[in-house]
């Protein structure tokens, strides 16, 4: 057990906590940001994604004690007053059915157009193949990747 | 055609109504049983009864509209569809609505369920009435103040207009409205009139969804409330013999080891510590059955499909005649692998049993019979019941049973801890209660170009298709039309899976059809519309589908797809079922490369009625295709000795992004009562990509999955 402090949405946090305690555990159980969701535990579905300076991370697959000097954003963090333009994709496409992938599918999708603005559809089917969605909204998270990408270019 | 989607409006399920002390109008209304005469709503909404009442509209003096409804949401859209038809009848703007959850109170409930596709069929007329009455209400309260005829008033988006042109809003009469007497025989509006149902309406909780506000079971959060992670036998057949949890319990955050039933729960304070001790938990299981592999359930199950003792379901002509005389009898036999549901939020609930009362929380598909199996599970009265319902990670059947509610009752009943039972992945996927195996064997008898003859025969793990299905098409279609159907008790626990029973059948029967097509040198499309034009709707009340409707519902997907006019390098296979009142044609495209079937596109065509909201119904249908889709393909799950051989995604397969088509939905316009959408989607979809794969290949697939079953020799020669 360890004491150590980590940056969430650009706000510092103690965390105790095992040394071995996933990221994903730590934002749930300690810190309260349930957005971030379980879906496998083994990095497998991205219903966990995260940003670790910018970059998606699978949070279920990374204990939070090796973040200490990183930044990490969750899906929580991702807009403030305006919503983030990825996220009025979604809106505007109404993409979820039951909801529970989505935080992981948006923030993989957001850090995925931070990397390359302007994709194409193969690009866009390659970069979101690693997100599972049991609905299978996967037709609309495809649009909506697309239509964000066009409102920020 | 008797019209099966129309369900008799009962005067009983009627709207009783109270001024709220914090000022507006409460309509309390029951969506699917009757209320009690004496039944009266709260004048305080945070003491709302849903014993009462199942469902109420509060309209505030400012004239905005809350519907408080308990309908659970497992990503079928009824949170918002259902309120947009009040919300059409009481001529409200949608703007102007918010939808809450309900919470539970439960007692003598009936269909307080999500499930079966039945939601907007069964609310449709109770939803309607309820918004048209409570609008004649307010319409007769402003008439009373100005001191007119009500019938000279006329309301429209939550203001009421007498003959000079005065206007009073909604808000502005709710008090009076609620004295009033409840008017008898409004006038429902005619569908052309419709400016909310037929429109889109995003999905209400969006903003929550897309921010990750707390939303779900698993988002739940009590101070002081510990975790529970439990381990179960890691085979089915297997009971729990010696176990030491000595390295347990040194696992920081571990609190408590407890041993209930053959189960094995460890508490911690987080999740984190309850999963890890139940990893260092040592237990000796005991093998207490034979164990059951997947190769024994074949057997079993071709012993049935062999067996002349089967249940008869439906016999229709003399089936054994037309074999006897006909000249070719075409035979061929299914088989599907059990499957697991996968809910993307793994199953999870809080319980704290308290002297006082037991308050559980969580997402549950069948909240009142949950409750019920907990009072008696743990001895208490089901009055001390108090259920809330949160939103749910996926349903798709398995959060119909109640077994994690009942885990995390039980361990809370004896520690007397607040407590949330939450499964890992591995939990999930190993403690399931799965789509059973199973196989068909169908045969049909051919003579002078005709089908005179079908008989098919269901083996399946546990239990058999539900009462309904031998109904479904052909039957009626075919004169000499037999079904029979046996199972085989199994240790492994099965149940509903999305579309329960269609999801497999509807592939081997729509497969079949092809192949029949194909011997009878017909269209696959002309070969269902010739059967169906032997069927005369109204003719045989027992028959489910409607010919006339699933004939225009046919000619709609042939139509929007280009059926038989495609490139060379594009292969199409069809498929139409009717289930859940809903009647559905998909084609799918596929090309060929690297000897596998890329799936390129889905044209789908569905009657399910009136339209609510376009776009929740085409989410249901996209998703439920691709769900067909990828389950056919990919979905497959063996047991070696009771034990699931595949526990987490890194070896069992879900379609992915890669892997779906474009699936473009057309909807049939009539204005026939609405019909459910969450799984009729699903069950043509495997037929039509395994038609496809024959057009493309010749190969027959029979068995699911298909990736399992690919003769790649053959895909690669036509590649």
């Amino acid at each position: 057990m360890a004491t150590y402090s980590i940056n969430v949405n650009g706000k510092n946090k103690s965390v105790t906590a095992d040394d071995d305690t996933p990221l994903l555990w730590v934002l749930r159980d300690e810190l309260n940001l349930v957005g971030t969701k379980f879906g496998c535990g083994i990095g497998q579905c991205g219903a966990c994604t995260v940003h670790v300076d910018g970059v998606a991370v699978r949070s279920c697959s990374v204990p939070a004690a090796n973040l200490k000097d990183v930044k990490i954003t969750t899906i929580e963090g991702l807009s403030n007053e305006e919503l983030h333009p990825v996220q009025d994709a979604w809106k505007a496409l109404d993409v979820p059915q039951c909801g529970y992938c989505q935080a992981g599918q948006i923030m993989t999708a957001t850090s995925f157009l931070k990397q390359n603005a302007n994709p194409n559809a193969t690009e866009i089917r390659e970069a979101m193949h690693r997100n599972i969605c049991r609905c299978a909204s996967y037709n609309r998270i495809e649009k909506a990747v697309a239509l964000a990408a066009k409102k920020m270019s | 055609m008797k019209n099966k989607n129309n369900i008799t409006f009962s005067r009983r399920n009627f709207i009783r109504t109270s001024t709220l002390a914090t000022g507006g109008l409460l309509v309390g209304f029951n969506l699917f049983n009757a209320c009690k005469d004496t039944a009266t709503p709260p004048i305080d909404v945070s003491k709302l009864n849903f014993n009462e009442f199942n469902a109420f509209i509060k309209i505030a003096d400012n004239g905005y509209v809350t519907l408080y409804s308990p309908n659970p949401e497992i990503g079928q859209g009824v949170k918002t569809s259902m309120p947009m038809i009040i919300a059409e009848e009481l001529d409200v703007p949608w703007e102007h609505v918010t939808v809450e959850q309900g919470n539970l109170d439960t007692k003598n409930f009936q269909r307080q369920v999500a499930g079966g596709s039945q939601s907007i069929r069964f609310g449709w007329d109770v939803l309607r009435q309820t918004g048209a009455t409570t609008k004649q209400m307010l319409i007769n309260a402003a008439a009373l103040k100005w001191g007119v005829e009500a019938a000279t008033c006329s309301a429209s988006k939550g203001i009421i207009t007498n003959a000079k042109g005065e206007t009073l809003g909604y808000g502005d009469v709710v008090n009076e409205a609620a004295k009033l007497e409840i008017p008898e025989n409004v006038t429902l509006k005619l569908p052309k009139d419709y400016t909310i149902i037929g429109n889109d309406a995003i999905n209400v909780d969006i903003d929550k969804i897309i921010t990750g506000k707390p939303l779900f079971g698993l988002d739940y959060k009590v101070e002081g409330m510990s975790y529970a992670s439990v381990a179960r036998p890691p085979a089915f057949g297997q009971k729990i013999g010696t176990f030491d949890a000595t390295d347990a319990k040194t696992v920081n955050g571990v609190s408590d080891v407890i041993q209930f039933g053959d189960k094995i729960a460890v508490i911690g304070k987080n999740t984190w510590s309850a999963m890890k001790g139940k990893k260092a938990l040592k237990i000796d299981w005991i093998n207490d059955n034979k164990l059951e592999s997947t190769e024994d359930h074949h057997n079993e199950l071709n012993k049935i499909l062999n067996s002349k003792k089967l249940n008869v379901r439906r016999d229709d002509g003399n089936v054994d005649k037309a074999f006897a005389s006909a000249d070719k009898i075409i035979e061929r036999i299914y088989e599907s692998p059990f499957l697991p549901h996968n809910c993307m939020e793994p199953m999870n609930f809080y319980a704290h049993v308290s002297d006082a009362k037991v308050h559980l929380v969580g997402p549950i598909q069948t909240p009142a019979g949950t409750a019920s199996r907990v009072a008696k599970l743990i001895n208490r009265d089901e009055a001390d019941i108090h259920l809330e319902m949160t939103r749910m990670g996926g349903g798709f059947g398995r959060r119909l049973y109640g077994d994690f509610v009942m885990e995390a009752a039980e361990i809370s009943n004896i520690t007397k801890l607040p407590i949330k039972v939450v499964f890992s992945r591995e939990d999930d996927m190993a403690a399931g209660i799965y789509r059973p195996a199973i196989k068909y064997r169908i045969k049909a008898a051919l003579k002078n170009g005709k089908i005179t003859g079908y008989h098919l025969k269901e083996a399946a793990i546990n239990s058999n298709m539900y009462g309904l299905i031998p109904n479904f098409f052909p039957a009626g279609a075919i004169k000499n039309y037999r079904v029979e159907s046996g199972n085989y008790k199994s240790d492994i626990t099965t149940g509903a899976w999305r579309a329960p029973y269609t999801n497999f059948l509807a592939f081997a029967e729509q497969s079949f059809f092809d192949e029949l097509a194909d011997e009878l040198n017909t269209n696959p499309v002309q070969l269902r519309l010739d059967l169906l034009s032997n069927v005369q709707d109204g003719k045989d009340d027992s028959i489910e589908y409607s010919a006339k409707r699933m004939t225009d519902t046919i000619k709609l997907a042939a139509k929007k797809s280009n059926w038989g006019q495609t490139d060379s390098n594009t292969y199409q296979g069809f498929s139409a079922y009717y289930s859940h009142n809903t009647h559905v044609a998909e084609v799918v495209d596929i090309s060929l490369s690297n000897g596998l079937p890329i799936i390129e596109k889905v044209t789908v065509a569905v009657d399910c009625g009136i339209v609510v909201n376009p776009t929740g119904a085409k989410n249901q249908i996209e998703g439920g295709v691709i769900d067909g889709l990828g389950h056919a393909m990919y979905g497959d799950f063996t047991f070696k000795n009771g034990k699931p051989q595949d526990i987490n995604f890194n070896t069992y397969r879900l379609i992915r992004m890669k892997e779906t088509p474009i699936v473009e939905t057309h909807f049939v316009k009539n204005n026939l009562s609405p019909t459910g959408l969450g799984e009729p989607g699903l069950p043509p979809a495997g037929g039509a990509l395994a038609n496809a794969i024959k057009a493309a290949t010749g190969q027959l697939l029979t068995k699911q999955p298909f990736i399992k079953n690919l003769d790649r020799r053959k895909t690669d020669l036509n590649a």
